[in-house]
């Protein structure tokens, strides 16, 4: 198989390349990551991220044949040759498919992605309803990849303005949750013509997510509940 | 300049209205176009005509508003997008607001007039 891998180091190269690399996958080799970590056996000087290879972690996303994923749980079989593999786009290249992903992570705690609850806690958990607890499904798998908010041309254009899908999805999860008081201050943080209205429902982040959740309908939910206490 | 990031509490109303626009202007070109369907116009006398009546003129009168207030919320999104010197972005946000103001003045005056 014959991949072309996007190269970049600061300290040696003036310009980006992309490097090409042949490899008979092993038998055993079923996910873009096995044929990863073999090219990164013939050429150590190749730099990634990757650490629990099963789609939890988030650690190896980056761009395979134009299109953002994990490199874990996409099949080799069935990738178009030469499989282009670049970072992601969008965020600031360190090294190779290692992005800086400070300007994402800077959108996610600026939607304070905790729970703030002021009552004093009870001896016990803070319970919820089946139902309650049900509202959280679709939000709280997130694993904060990065994949979706690389995908946003919002985010290309207003990096450190826009919350981005990663974000405001995370954002309405604590809006959904039942044992969160800080609503009004959430949406008055969030009701903003570049936190959340550079969203234009291209639907990127939904095409892209690897874990397929749906952060368009996140953002509509979040408008939704700022139409209802405005009108 | 790093911005302090923090809501400026504004823009669901542009967003709503954008939604709303988009329902009139819907709305109104369906209707439109079946009278045109209906009742085709066949000389410049006949439009004439069809526009003399008072609620062609109200209707196309909602409809060209909307279309500028839809019009206007779309061109402040592309330049938010695009236009990152914030001198030069108001200052087309101004060309904009001042062109869509000329056209609406421009469109009540076709219609009302002779």
């Amino acid at each position: 198989m014959r991949f072309s891998i996007y190269r970049f180091d600061p300290d040696s190269d003036a310009k980006p390349y992309m490097k090409d690399y042949d490899l008979e996958p092993d038998r055993g080799d079923t996910m873009l990551l096995d044929a990863l970590v073999r090219i990164k056996a013939m050429d150590d000087t190749l730099a990634l991220r990757r650490s629990c290879r099963e789609g939890v972690c988030g650690s190896d996303a980056m761009n395979i044949n134009g299109r953002n994923g994990l490199a874990c749980i996409t099949p080799l079989a069935g990738l178009r040759e030469p499989i282009e593999l670049r970072p992601l786009p969008g965020l600031p290249v360190i090294r190779d498919l290692i992005v800086d992903m400070e300007p994402f992570f800077k959108q996610y705690r600026s939607i304070k992605p905790f729970l703030i609850n002021n009552d004093p806690p009870p001896e016990t958990e803070r319970l919820q309803s089946p139902e309650e607890r049900a509202e959280l499904d679709g939000l709280y798998e997130c694993i904060l990849c990065a994949c979706c908010t690389t995908a946003c041309p919002s985010f290309w254009w207003n990096p450190d303005k826009f919350v981005g899908p990663a974000g405001l999805l995370q954002a309405w999860r604590f809006i959904a949750d039942t044992r969160d008081q800080a609503t009004a201050e959430r949406l008055d943080d969030l009701e903003d013509p570049y936190r959340l209205f550079r969203c234009h429902s291209i639907m990127n982040c939904v095409d892209v997510c690897p874990k397929g959740l749906n952060p368009t309908e996140a953002i509509g939910k979040i408008k939704g509940l700022m139409v209802r206490r405005t009108v | 300049m790093v911005r302090t990031v923090v809501g400026a509490h504004y823009g669901i109303g542009s967003w709503l209205m954008q939604r709303i626009s988009a329902a009139i202007m819907g709305v109104f070109a369906v209707i439109f176009l079946l009278v045109l369907l209906l009742h085709p116009p066949a000389s410049y006398g006949d439009w004439k005509a069809l526009m003399a009546h008072s609620w062609v003129k109200v209707g196309m009168l909602l409809f060209l508003l909307s279309l500028f207030l839809h019009a206007w919320v779309g061109m402040r999104d592309i330049l938010m997008d695009y236009v990152h010197r914030t001198g030069i972005r108001l200052a087309l946000q101004v060309l904009v607001l001042v062109s869509l103001a000329v056209y609406a003045i421009w469109a009540v005056r076709i219609l009302w007039g002779n």
